[in-house]
């Protein structure tokens, strides 16, 4: 494999894995509790460095990997005393771990030869030089198996307990009553996490993991309202990302992980402006055409429940209609035009009365509007 | 004809492409104890809200004393529901209630002596004085509850709005509400309620709407709130449909 | 490092003087944030901070610091609307799009600070320094700067004292009573973007959040007021800059904005484990004595059911007796005695020979208030 491949196939496989467990965390609500994690494993590296005193050492990983998970301990404990509000109590530990990190490095600078500059931003584009040598012989860049026994961690979990994340997301009274502890599920899939974000950001920096873990399942829950096709899409956009991302970067020659990240913004600014049906666009516009719809259904309705009172000539006659529909005068004489233009109602004696296919239409679309739940 | 309070009229609500209240026509008349009644997601709360306008309806219209909502507002009152507000809020049972000054004062102008007096006087009223400067996480269910009736008491409306007054309170607490509005119908106040409790409104209640998305039926209690009329709210809203289809 | 070199070493005062209007607005601004719920905001903001920064020194070509926080401001705040824009316009929680803005924002801005790196000649060196702060270059002109954003701060909290408190209160009643919300939501996250993009320059992006947070939730620890609240949380502010400059200077190699974030956050420890009232401490010691009182209170009730239970109501009964009406409370004899002879200091209860006990006319009484009037609302 030559980089340029080494280094998409890396983001693939780091895309890939955060957008998996991407997916539980934002539907959990926790979406910062990955920003979080994504900063304190900084800690977690270094104290494990000062145990292992071996920089390349993979014990490392699980050293960080323990302190996102510590980091969501503090967080729920601190939460539990309920003297403050979930954010504020993520927003009052992350800062504080990392602060521990970086003083940690910085005072022993000398004995850790770790760039928090690195850690933080990352760069891919250094990943290939980092080489898994078994027996003298070269068989790819040591992120690349690294990330891929994270992927393959990622898929295992999710395979094995689909059903309980599913059930434990979205119902924790039920999935508690069901016997699926909630606690287990939420350390095991807050522990995925840090263990994720950890391999990903040794590889891509820290940002990049924040960006893959909340971005693409933000996208595909726009898109979505289905928790599998929310899975693949989320996936999909994760992938798209990554390699558009690289490209980007090499023409631009700028920051690989910094792109990516761009990329994850811009495909979720074009799916939330132009996706049809939900995009910002089409509810624009709908938002306008319901107002119509609905004025057109309420004039039908107006005519078939006072077709034949007494009072029809007062509420339907052509010159007083308007006196009972309360709308203003010239959206009221556009919604009749639109009424004659359909041939919904047609004018009698200087009534307003509906024809057949009115009533038809009126009443279907009544049922159809009201009987969505 | 009597002269209404309020006047909504084909006023439609929709959220999320759904339509939460459709064709509303609804009148208010001075001087009653009104109930909004129906079953859970009925649009109780957004009909007031829509009223209010915090809600914005696709089509409709509401008038206040035959004027729009905003030249009126003064002469409104509300009490929200006690669960959309933090407790943990740090400020006090006086502090809150003189926020129903606030709409008075209007901009930047603070409360004063005056404003306290008022505070202090509806508080009293809701017999919760001696808890005047107590914090009010530290409140009961109940004593929240009255908190925000003490507030919407000082704004000193016409009319007020009451978001489910009666949700989690005790017994007595329920009581002191009752008897206090009541109290403000007798001076000519027009009091309007969210209600759940079927139960108690033929006892709390002169005028009652009956709502699951339609009107099914507003009118005085004892010629509204019958079996039929609330087998009607209370059957599936598609069922609730056929009404109009009787019409024709 | 003495405190009193505060007041004689140049360098160490300016930093200081830096630190209290940072934590003054910080502080201030901060007890909102909290308040709303919307703590991580300044994380977001500080964040999405980098491409405006960059921007700025692309279209200007040089480190100016006033023209550098002005673009940092704008990205700031350009993220906040954007934010809004995809909380109300879809389905998107808060907490995803705050997330997603923010990695994008900060990903881009280091789209841009290698772009910039490599511009032959660019004066580039030392914009990375907003990422993580530095105190210590702090000059008296900065000072000065910092002082009028505290003064342009502070200045519209104080005018809209009473419209920011009801608007974080209740969003709805606001609105209702006719104050625009959406304008007081744009001043006030204006205004929380102008303090996030204050403390940039001094604890950097990564640990902005902190000065917002921390302090604000220790002041709630302390008061249940929010004026107090809002001068606590700005005092804590700056006395943390202060303790963590002087830290910093006095070990060396210790950097300061990390050392200002460890000190404000045990600051925000200490008050949640001792703050009279809401402390943790004092709660465990408050329940302690609670449960004391429940059990001298359930004795009492156990005192009472014998009464009604016996023709003479005041026949007194042995130990083992009232330790078998003993409901739920599973005291030892011994403890039982405890608190029977507590009842009797109050004279609710009365002890007879050979250790039988009996309640008083006035414990009676005192029960008989209690169950039928049926524990009240009012306390």
């Amino acid at each position: 494999m030559n980089p340029q491949l080494e280094i998409q196939t890396i983001a693939i496989l780091v895309a890939i894995s955060c957008s998996l467990s991407g997916v539980f965390l934002i539907l959990r609500q926790m979406a910062m509790m990955a920003d979080a994690i994504s900063h304190t494993i900084l800690l977690g590296i270094v104290l494990a460095f000062f145990v292992i005193q071996d920089l390349s050492s993979p014990l490392l990983i699980i050293g960080a990997a323990i302190m996102g998970t510590i980091t969501v301990f503090l967080v729920e404990t601190i939460n539990k005393t309920k003297l403050v509000n979930e954010d504020a109590a993520i927003g009052l530990i992350f800062p504080f771990l990392f602060s521990l990190g970086i003083i940690l490095v910085t005072l022993y600078a000398g004995s850790i030869h770790l760039d928090v500059d690195a850690v933080l931003l990352g760069e891919l584009a250094f990943a290939p030089f980092n080489r898994l040598i078994i027996n003298g012989v070269d068989i790819g860049p040591k992120s690349l198996y690294i990330m891929l026994v994270i992927l393959i961690l990622n898929i295992l979990y999710i395979a094995l307990f689909y059903k309980e994340l599913k059930l434990s997301t979205f119902d924790v009274g039920l999935a508690a009553t069901l016997g699926f502890s909630p606690v287990f599920i939420h350390y095991s899939l807050m522990s995925l996490v840090s263990i994720t974000s950890v391999a990903a950001f040794d590889a891509v920096g820290a940002i990049l993991v924040l960006a893959f873990m909340v971005g693409p399942p933000t996208i595909a829950y726009l898109v979505t309202d289905n928790l599998t096709k929310m899975i693949w899409l989320s996936v999909l956009f994760g992938i798209i990302s990554a390699i558009s991302g690289y490209w980007v970067a090499t023409w631009f020659d700028v920051t690989i992980a910094g792109t990516m990240a761009t990329m994850v913004g811009i495909l979720f600014a074009i799916v939330f402006i132009f996706i049809p049906e939900r995009g910002l666009i089409a509810t624009m516009h709908s938002k306008k055409e319901q107002k119509y719809e609905f004025a057109l259904i309420s004039l039908l309705m107006h005519i078939i429940n006072h077709q034949g009172t007494p009072r029809e000539i007062e509420e339907l006659g052509i010159d007083t209609i308007k006196n009972h529909l309360y709308w203003e005068e010239k959206f009221t004489e556009e919604i009749i035009d639109r009424v004659l233009d359909k041939n919904y109602a047609y004018i009698e004696d200087n009534i307003l009365k509906i024809s057949e296919e009115g009533k038809k239409f009126a009443l279907s679309n009544y049922y159809h509007i009201v009987d969505l739940d | 004809m009597k002269n209404y309070v309020v006047n909504v009229n084909d006023m439609t609500v929709v959220y999320h492409k759904k339509p939460v209240l459709w064709d509303i026509d609804l009148q208010i008349p001075s001087g009653i104890l009104m109930a909004i009644v129906g079953p859970n997601g009925a649009g109780k709360s957004t009909l007031i809200k829509a009223m209010l306008g915090l809600v914005k309806p696709v089509t409709g219209k509401v008038t206040f004393w035959g004027e729009s909502y905003e030249s009126q507002r003064k002469r409104i009152g509300y009490v929200p529901q006690r669960g959309s507000v933090d407790w943990d809020f740090p400020t006090d049972v006086l502090d809150v209630v003189t926020m129903g000054t606030y709409g008075q004062l209007g901009w930047i102008k603070r409360p004063g002596e005056k404003e306290r007096e008022l505070a202090i006087q509806a508080i009293e009223k809701v017999d919760m004085l001696p808890f005047a400067n107590r914090q009010i996480s530290q409140l009961s269910g109940g004593q929240q509850q009255r908190v925000f009736l003490a507030r919407a008491l000082v704004q000193d409306a016409d009319i007020y709005f009451m978001d489910e007054p009666f949700q989690g309170v005790d017994a007595k607490t329920e009581k002191a509400i009752i008897k206090l509005l009541e109290e403000l119908k007798n001076r000519g106040k027009t009091v309007v309620v969210v209600h759940h409790d079927l139960q108690t409104v033929p006892e709390y209640f002169d005028w009652v709407t009956l709502l699951n998305r339609v009107v099914i039926e507003s009118g005085p209690v004892e010629k509204v709130f019958t079996d039929e009329n609330l087998r009607k709210t209370y059957r599936s809203t598609s069922e609730n449909l056929y009404r109009k289809r009787d019409v024709m | 490092m003495a405190l009193s070199e505060l007041f004689t070493d140049y360098t160490l005062r300016t930093v200081a003087l830096g630190s209290i209007f940072l934590g003054i607005v910080s502080g201030t601004l901060g007890t909102y944030a909290v308040l709303r719920k919307q703590s991580l905001i300044g994380d977001m903001v500080s964040h999405a901070a980098l491409p405006g920064i960059c921007l700025s020194f692309l279209i200007i070509g040089s480190k100016n610091t006033e023209w550098l926080l002005l673009g940092a401001f704008l990205a700031g705040w350009i993220a906040t609307i954007i934010i809004n824009i995809i909380h109300t316009h879809s389905k998107i929680k808060y907490d995803s799009a705050l997330g997603t803005v923010l990695a994008v924002f900060f990903g881009f801005g280091l789209v841009l600070l290698t772009y910039i790196q490599k511009i032959p000649n660019a004066n580039q060196a030392g914009l990375e320094n907003f990422l993580f702060g530095q105190v210590s270059t702090i000059l008296q002109r900065d000072v000065i700067f910092m002082g009028i954003v505290a003064v342009f701060t502070i200045l519209p909290v104080i005018l809209f004292w009473k419209e920011f408190k009801l608007l974080s209160f209740d969003h709805d009643f606001a609105a209702i009573i006719g104050f625009s919300t959406n304008k007081l939501d744009l001043l006030l996250t204006t205004l929380m973007v102008i303090a996030v993009i204050a403390g940039l320059q001094s604890v950097g992006v990564v640990l902005m959040s902190a000065m917002l947070i921390a302090p604000a939730v220790s002041a709630r620890q302390w008061t249940d007021k929010l004026s107090v609240m809002i001068v606590l949380s700005s005092i804590f502010g700056a006395v943390s800059g202060v303790v963590g400059t002087l830290i910093s200077s006095s070990i060396p190699k210790m950097p300061t904005g990390p050392i200002i974030v460890v000190v404000v956050t045990i600051i925000a420890f200490i008050s949640m484990l001792f703050a009279p009232n809401r402390g943790l401490i004092w709660k465990k010691v408050r329940d302690y004595y609670n449960k004391k009182e429940l059990s001298t209170h359930m004795v009492l009730n156990n005192l009472y059911i014998l009464a009604k239970n016996h023709e003479d109501p005041f026949h007194p009964h042995d130990l083992e007796t009232i330790c078998l009406y003993n409901n739920g409370l599973r005291l030892s004899k011994r403890m039982m005695k405890k608190e029977l002879n507590k009842l009797k200091i109050s004279g609710l209860a009365k002890e007879y020979e050979e250790g039988n006990w009996a309640i008083t006319p006035e414990g009676f009484k005192k029960m008989e208030e209690i169950h039928f009037e049926g524990g009240g609302d009012m306390e």
